[in-house]
């Protein structure tokens, strides 16, 4: 059966108001820009986006008001360091985000248990600091088959996953190569998955090499063939990082107007993917 | 000689041959590049994205995913994997960075006042897991304090801080120098540090070498990260 779609057509038909995202799961590389800017586009509220590390799409929809909490381990724009209107938006009097500080290991640990159906996963991290004290996903619980102390970190839920692949079938199979951050769990922790393809192959393809099927068709709701959907955030061997365009952004993003000028230059005044590659090459 | 290439090769120093090592980004990764061209040829770079290095990347590299650091790499896997090995003790010596420091080595990455930072990322996990630590900062004296504001990164075993003055031992006996740049004063680190260091034994950091300097030209050739350019 074709899970084929458009972009504009999975995000309005699998991402819902109020959703729990995973949209920036392979730390720094293959980061789907195109499904956060329909997300923009289409006017999505509320969402929670979790997440090891989001180079710089989670700034952009916080920036868009799509945004209610983030359940992170880190946020912003990792060549330049901060994210303006994640910023912005944490230091407001009252806040306009509730940010959940988790650690990549820890954040890792609690999707993966989501991934696997359990109610928790266990740490040695976090003894001695803050971040086990700052909020609930944590508890200090006793080895029970032991006398050691471990930190129990929550299974971290997901509505919505949406990943960018190398390649897929129109089933959603889908080859991914490179580093893979916490791409696995957050395609099994979710509900419901949206994959972005470079490109679209015959399922004899995909079968010709099952060790690199990541991604089963079985997990995936909806498959978008988008050249470029993860621009400017590098996809291993299709593009590079395009360092300027994250420099661009965060100059841009100086303040809120700025901000503003920038989403309607490069989301709302642009249809789709296709004229965004487009203006990019113009 | 500026700042940023003695920061480098006293990185790269501090990373012994065949060691496991999680060298993070920017100055950090240009240490692990002197290192390996250099003395410690057999050190094995890990990354919380999911790779394993074993020769430095070529080319600039500005996250862990940029293609440089992915052309070459040993293994290509996920966050778990790799961190995983960290949590179980193969890490020797993890690289950081941080707002604000502590005379125990704890690190702030967090939040300072009403100013929010970017978090923890693997910061934390790092500092809990790894057998040593090396921090590489800016030395200013309103990140050098008594007790940083919010523990982010706790560390589990000694510190190695390398700063724009010099290179400091925490969270092993009293916060102590073991050595002070060329040119930078006793009065000038006491000045710029916001708790007690004790001098005794200091050094000079000794000057790089030529084999180092051409490790940092290779590593770093449009001056990017050492300011060389600028």
């Amino acid at each position: 059966m074709s899970k084929l779609a458009t972009t504009a057509d999975a995000v309005a038909r699998l991402v819902h108001d109020g959703d729990r995202v995973s949209a920036a799961c392979g730390l720094e590389a293959r980061i789907p820009f195109s499904a956060g800017h329909e997300i923009i586009r289409q006017g999505k509220r509320n969402l929670t986006l979790v997440g090891p590390i989001s180079d710089m799409l989670y700034d952009q929809l916080i920036g868009a008001g799509c945004v209610r909490a983030l359940e992170v381990a880190w946020v912003g724009n990792v060549g330049a360091g901060l994210g303006h209107n994640f910023r912005r938006a944490a230091e407001a009097n009252p806040p306009r985000i509730t940010i959940t500080d988790y650690t990549n290991l820890t954040y890792a640990i609690g999707l993966r248990a989501a991934a696997e159906g359990i109610p928790f996963g266990v740490t040695r991290s976090l003894f001695g600091t803050d971040i086990a004290s700052q909020h609930d996903a944590f508890r200090e619980i006793k080895d029970p088959f032991g006398d050691e102390c471990v930190f129990a970190v929550r299974a971290i839920s997901v509505d919505v996953a949406i990943v960018v692949a190398q390649r897929a079938d129109a089933n959603g199979n889908a080859h991914v190569w490179g580093n893979l951050g916490t791409t696995l769990e957050s395609v099994r922790a979710a509900q419901r998955v949206i994959v972005l393809a470079e490109e679209l192959v015959d399922p004899d393809v995909i079968r010709s090499e099952p060790n690199r099927t990541l991604i089963p068709g079985l997990l995936v709701d909806a498959v978008v063939v988008e050249p470029g959907a993860a621009h400017p955030s590098p996809v291993e061997g299709y593009r590079e990082r395009d360092h300027a365009a994250f420099e661009a952004y965060h100059r841009a993003t100086r303040t809120s107007e700025g901000t503003d000028a920038w989403r309607r230059e490069w989301i709302e005044n642009v249809g789709d993917r296709a004229a965004y590659m487009k203006k990019l090459h113009a | 000689m500026n700042a940023r290439t003695l920061m480098i090769v006293a990185a790269a120093r501090q990373i012994a041959d065949r060691d496991v090592v999680f060298a993070g980004m920017r100055l950090p990764l240009i240490g692990f590049a002197v290192a390996k061209s250099t003395h410690a040829p057999g050190a094995v770079g890990l990354f919380e994205n999911g790779l394993i290095r074993e020769v430095p990347a070529r080319g600039m590299v500005v996250t862990m995913g940029d293609g440089p650091n992915q052309h070459g790499a040993t293994l290509a896997t996920s966050l778990i994997d790799v961190m995983g090995m960290l949590q179980r003790g193969r890490v020797n010596v993890g690289f950081l960075g941080g707002a604000e420091v502590d005379a125990l080595g704890n690190l702030n990455t967090t939040k300072v006042g009403a100013t929010r930072l970017p978090g923890s990322g693997g910061g934390s996990d790092i500092a809990a897991h790894a057998q040593r630590c090396v921090f590489i900062m800016e030395h200013e004296r309103r990140r050098f304090v008594e007790r940083v504001s919010y523990i982010t990164s706790r560390p589990r075993g000694p510190v190695t801080l390398i700063t724009t003055l010099g290179v400091f031992a925490l969270n092993a006996g009293p916060a102590r120098v073991v050595s002070l740049h060329p040119d930078v004063t006793h009065d000038r680190v006491i000045e710029q540090t916001g708790f007690a260091l004790e001098f005794e034994g200091a050094t000079r950091t000794p000057e790089p070498s030529d084999a180092e300097l051409e490790a940092i030209r290779t590593a770093d050739p449009t001056g990017f990260w050492t300011g060389a350019s600028q």
